[in-house]
C-alpha cells in the first residue's frame, strides 16, 4: 500500500494551501478563525458546492457545461411558476419539481451533443444564450419576490452558542449540499455507471470497444448535473429569499474555475468530489478572508484569479520537487 | 490455391468463418475469406498491414458487420454476424494494438474492467477488483502495484495489464494483435510462455505479429492474407521466415549485409564522454558522412534518451556534441533542427505525426519556411515540395489532403522521413523506424534509407530488433544500461554474436 498523498496529490496540494492561508488568515485578522465563520462559510459555499460537484461529473466524462447556471436560473421561474399551479406544495415537491426541470435541461445539452454531434463547450455556449435570453424576454427582467412561505423561511437544523456569545448554525443548505456531496460520491466511486463515465471519459474509444452505451453516458453526466443545477437553483432562491432572472449569470465560470482547481480534467477521466469541494473552499476561504481583512470587493476577482493559477500551478506541475515523497512512482521507464 | 494443413485435422474446430465479404466506401477489404481456429491451439494470422487482419478481428468481435451471406461458426452456434457483447459473453477477448486501457484508472480496475461493465447500476466492489488484477497477474508472473493509475507505468507494462484483461474474462478465444511490439526480449520470452501456458489450458489464441521468428515459434497454423484474399493456411513446422514473407507479400527478399567502410570520410558527428545520470553514461561515437551507425539494445538501455539529447530536447549533464567540426549546445530541438539535425522519433503515432491533419501538411510542418511566399505560405510551392518527395520516396497516397490516419504504417513512416528530410538535414537519427510497419514496407523503408547514405547524409539508425541494424548499418554500437559495451563491424562479425551479446 502506499500513502494517500501519492494517489491523491491534487488534493493534498489543496489542503496545503488551504492550511497556509487560514493561518495567514488567523494572524492576519480577528475573526477569520472561529467556528462561527467556518460555519458561515459553509453555509454560503452550499450552492456553489451542489453546482460543482454536478459539473465534476461532466468534467469526468469528458464533457464540459456552460450552461447550467443560467439553467439554475430558468429551473427557479419555472418551479416558482408550477409551485404557484399545485397551489404552494413544500419542499419534497419542490425539489422534485427543480430536479426534475433541471434534469429536463440537461438532457437538451445530452442530446445536442450525443445525437447531433455537437461538441459540448459549442452545445452548451448555445444553450447558455438560449437559456438565458428566453429567461430575460418572457421575465422581462422582473424579479419573483412572493415565493411560498417554506421556501423563504429559513431553517436552522442546528444551532449552538458559543461561550464568546456568537451562535454557529447549520442551515437546510448545508443538508442539501451534503447529501448531494455524498450521492455524487457514492454515483461516480461506488457505482458501476459511475467508472463507465470515467472509463468514458479517459478514452471514449476504449469505453466504446467494451460495449459501453456512449449515449446512456452523455445522457447521465449532464442529466446529472441538470439535477444538481435543479436543487442548487431551489438552494439558492431559498437562501437568497427571492428570484432575480440574472442572479447566476456568470456563476459557470467561477464554479467551473473551483472544480477544475479541484483536480477534474477538461478532457475527461479524471477529478475526485473531495478535490472539488476543497477547490470550491479555497476560493470561498479566500474571498471570506480578503472581506475581513477590508480589502476592496474589486479586488477580489484579481486576486482569486492569481490563487486559482498558483494552486493549479502547484498541483500539476511540480508536486513532486515540492514533495519528494510524493515522487517514487511506479516503475518509470 | 487454398492449402490446408493437416495437423489433426479431424478436431471440431472451436471458430470457423465461411464467405467473409467486407467493402469499406467501394474498396473491398475481404474477399470470400475463410478462416478456422481450433480450440487450445495458437494460431497465426499474417500478412501485410492492409491485407484485412484488423478488419477479420473485428468482424470475429462484433465490431463490424460482415456483408450478407457469411457464416460465423463459434462453439456450436451459428452466426451471420457477432456483436461485441455477445463476443465477450461467448468468451472471445481480444488484445488491441491500442491496447484501449484506461489511463487514469487503476491497474487494477483495467484488468477487472469487466467488474464494472453491465447496463444497470451496481456497487462497485473494488476488494474483488484488487483480487481478480492481483490474481490474473500472478497468473503472468509479474507484480505490479495495482492501486497505481495505469498512467504511471510505461507502454511495456501497459501491455501486461491488457493481456491480464483478456485473461480475467473466460476466454475460450483470445486474439493478440501486435502484443509484442513494444516489448522488451526477455518480456516477449515470458509472453510467449504465457501463451503457451494459455494454449495448454484449452485456451485458442490467435497471434497477428509482424516479428516473423515470433510467429514461427509460438504458432502450430499460420493463416497467410494478402490484399483481403486468404492466400492459404499453413502447419508451422517446416515453416521459414522467408517463406512467410513471400506469402505474405507475393514477393521474395533476400536480405544481404549493406556494410561499407566509410572511414576515410569526414566525421560529421563527433560525440565525447556524453552523460545524463540514470539514463546514459559517458558516450562517446562518431558518424561519418553517408555512413549508418547502428545502435541497439534492449528497451531502456538509454538509447532513445541520448537521441533526444543529440537533438536538442534532452540536455546532456557532461561531454560534447561537435557537429562538422564546431561544439554545439542546443538549447531546443529548434537549434538542433537549424543546425542540421533530423530525428524520427520513435513513437510516430503519437510524437511523430499528427494523425488528424493531411499528408501535405504533416510534410511540410517542420520545413516551412520554404514554402513562404512573401509573409504568407504558398500553397502551390507545399503542393511542389510535397509532390516532390511523394515521388522521390515512393509514398502511395491517394490524395496530397487526404489524413496521414489514411496511410499505411510504411507508407506514414515515409512520410514521416520525408518531412525530416525536407529540413535538409547533415544528420539523420532514425529511432525504431519500422514499429507498426509490416515486412515488405520494412524493406522499402531500408532501401530509401541506403539511398540517402549515398547521398552523404550520416545516419544513426536505433532499433532494438539486432537484425535491422546488423543488415543496415555500417557499424553496429550495442548500449547496454546507458553505456556503449560492444562495437561491431557486420561484414566480419555473425548476426548471432551480436544477438548472443545483446539478448544475453
Amino acid at each position: 500500500m502506499h500513502s494517500f498523498a501519492r494517489t491523491h496529490a491534487t488534493e493534498v496540494a489543496l489542503l496545503a494551501v488551504i492550511t497556509v492561508i487560514c493561518t495567514v488568515l488567523s494572524f492576519a485578522t480577528s475573526n477569520f478563525f472561529s467556528l462561527g465563520n467556518a460555519f458561515d462559510l459553509l453555509n454560503t459555499s452550499s450552492v456553489n458546492i451542489i453546482f460543482a460537484v454536478g459539473l465534476l461529473v461532466v468534467l469526468i466524462a469528458g464533457g464540459i457545461d456552460i450552461s447550467f447556471a443560467v439553467a439554475a436560473s430558468v429551473v427557479q421561474y419555472g418551479t416558482a411558476i408550477a409551485l404557484g399551479w399545485i397551489g404552494g406544495g413544500g419542499w419534497i415537491s419542490g425539489l422534485v419539481i427543480a430536479g426534475s426541470i433541471g434534469i429536463c435541461l440537461g438532457a437538451i445539452n445530452a442530446l445536442l451533443i450525443h445525437r447531433f454531434r455537437v461538441i459540448s463547450i459549442v452545445a452548451t455556449i448555445s444553450t447558455f444564450n438560449i437559456y438565458f435570453g428566453l429567461l430575460m424576454f418572457f421575465t422581462k427582467g422582473v424579479s419573483i419576490y412572493d415565493l411560498p412561505e417554506w421556501l423563504t423561511d429559513r431553517v436552522v437544523l442546528f444551532e449552538h452558542e458559543m461561550a464568546d456569545g456568537s451562535w454557529i448554525e447549520i442551515t437546510l443548505p448545508v443538508l442539501v449540499m451534503v447529501l448531494c456531496v455524498i450521492a455524487t460520491w457514492v454515483l461516480i466511486t461506488r457505482t458501476t455507471t459511475g467508472r463507465q463515465l470515467y472509463a468514458f471519459g479517459d478514452n471514449p474509444e476504449g469505453a466504446r470497444r467494451f460495449g459501453i452505451n456512449i449515449g446512456a453516458m452523455q445522457f447521465i453526466a449532464f442529466g446529472w448535473l441538470g439535477l444538481m443545477a435543479g436543487i442548487g437553483g431551489l438552494v439558492q432562491a431559498h437562501y437568497a429569499q427571492e428570484v432575480v432572472p440574472n442572479a447566476l449569470y456568470g456563476r459557470e465560470l467561477d464554479v467551473l474555475a473551483a472544480v477544475v482547481l479541484g483536480g477534474a480534467r477538461l478532457g475527461g477521466g479524471k477529478g475526485s468530489v473531495l478535490g472539488c469541494v476543497l477547490g470550491v473552499l479555497l476560493v470561498a476561504i479566500t474571498q471570506n478572508g480578503l472581506n475581513l481583512m477590508g480589502v476592496s470587493p474589486f479586488a477580489f476577482k484579481m486576486i482569486v484569479g492569481a490563487i486559482i493559477l498558483v494552486a493549479i500551478t502547484l498541483s500539476n506541475t511540480s508536486i513532486e520537487r515540492l514533495f519528494p515523497f510524493a515522487s517514487q512512482k511506479g516503475a518509470r521507464r | 490455391m487454398h492449402q490446408l494443413a493437416n495437423t489433426g485435422g479431424s478436431e471440431k474446430p472451436l471458430l470457423s468463418l465461411h464467405d467473409i465479404n467486407m467493402t469499406f466506401g467501394g474498396v473491398k477489404a475481404l474477399k470470400n475469406v475463410s478462416f478456422d481456429v481450433r480450440p487450445g491451439e495458437v494460431h497465426c494470422l499474417a500478412g501485410e498491414n492492409g491485407c484485412g487482419k484488423s478488419t477479420l478481428i473485428k468482424i470475429i468481435t462484433g465490431v463490424y458487420r460482415p456483408a450478407d451471406g457469411a457464416s460465423i461458426e463459434y462453439d456450436g452456434e451459428t452466426y451471420s454476424h457477432m456483436s461485441p457483447v455477445t463476443a465477450q459473453d461467448r468468451g472471445i477477448q481480444v488484445i488491441w494494438q491500442d491496447l484501449a486501457l484506461f489511463p487514469e484508472m487503476s491497474v487494477a480496475e483495467n484488468i477487472a474492467f469487466q467488474t464494472v461493465l453491465g447496463r444497470w447500476p451496481k456497487l462497485v466492489d473494488y476488494g474483488r477488483m484488487r483480487k481478480i488484477a492481483t490474481d490474473a497477474l500472478k497468473r503472468l508472473g509479474i507484480t505490479l502495484d495495482v492501486d497505481l493509475p495505469l498512467k504511471d507505468y510505461a507502454i511495456a507494462q501497459r501491455q501486461i495489464v491488457a493481456i491480464a484483461r483478456a485473461l480475467v474474462g473466460q476466454a475460450k478465444l483470445v486474439f493478440m494483435d501486435e502484443p509484442t511490439a513494444s516489448l522488451t526480449q526477455s518480456e516477449t520470452d515470458h509472453l510467449l510462455d504465457i501463451v503457451r501456458g494459455l494454449s495448454a489450458a484449452g485456451v485458442a489464441v490467435v497471434f497477428v505479429s509482424h516479428r516473423l521468428a515470433e510467429v514461427l515459434e509460438i504458432s502450430s497454423r499460420i493463416t497467410v492474407l494478402r490484399d483481403g484474399a486468404l492466400v492459404g493456411v499453413y502447419p508451422a513446422a517446416g515453416m521459414t521466415q522467408s517463406r512467410i514473407t513471400e506469402l505474405m507479400t507475393g514477393k521474395t527478399f533476400d536480405q544481404q549485409v549493406r556494410a561499407r567502410p566509410r572511414g576515410d570520410q569526414p566525421v560529421v558527428l563527433d560525440v565525447k564522454g556524453l552523460s545524463r545520470p540514470g539514463q546514459f553514461d559517458d558516450i562517446s561515437l562518431t558518424v561519418r558522412r553517408g555512413e549508418t551507425l547502428g545502435i541497439t539494445g534492449l528497451l531502456g538501455a538509454g538509447r532513445t534518451e541520448l537521441a533526444q539529447t543529440l537533438f536538442g530536447m534532452l540536455k546532456p549533464a557532461a561531454g560534447t556534441i561537435t557537429l562538422e567540426g564546431r561544439p554545439v549546445h542546443f538549447s531546443s530541438n529548434r537549434d538542433a533542427i537549424k543546425a542540421g539535425v533530423a530525428y524520427l522519433s520513435e513513437d510516430r503515432l503519437s510524437l511523430g505525426l499528427i494523425q488528424p491533419q493531411s499528408i501535405a501538411d504533416n510534410l511540410v510542418i517542420s520545413s516551412l519556411g520554404k514554402i513562404m511566399s512573401g509573409a504568407f505560405l504558398s500553397d502551390e510551392r507545399k503542393r511542389r515540395l510535397v509532390a516532390g518527395w511523394i515521388a522521390d520516396l515512393g509514398v502511395k497516397i491517394g490524395r496530397q489532403g487526404d489524413p496521414i490516419s489514411t496511410l499505411s504504417g510504411g507508407n506514414q513512416q515515409r512520410v514521416a522521413i520525408a518531412k525530416w528530410l525536407a529540413t535538409d538535414p547533415k544528420l539523420l537519427i532514425l529511432d525504431s523506424p519500422t514499429v507498426g510497419v509490416d515486412v515488405g514496407a520494412r524493406a522499402g523503408i531500408f532501401d530509401i534509407v541506403s539511398k540517402l547514405a549515398e547521398t552523404g547524409l550520416a545516419i544513426i539508425l536505433i532499433s532494438d530488433e539486432v537484425p535491422e541494424v546488423y543488415f543496415n548499418a555500417d557499424r553496429v554500437l550495442h548500449m547496454a544500461q546507458g553505456r556503449i559495451v560492444g562495437e561491431y563491424d557486420p561484414r566480419v562479425v555473425p548476426l548471432a554474436e551480436i544477438e548472443g551479446a545483446v539478448y544475453a
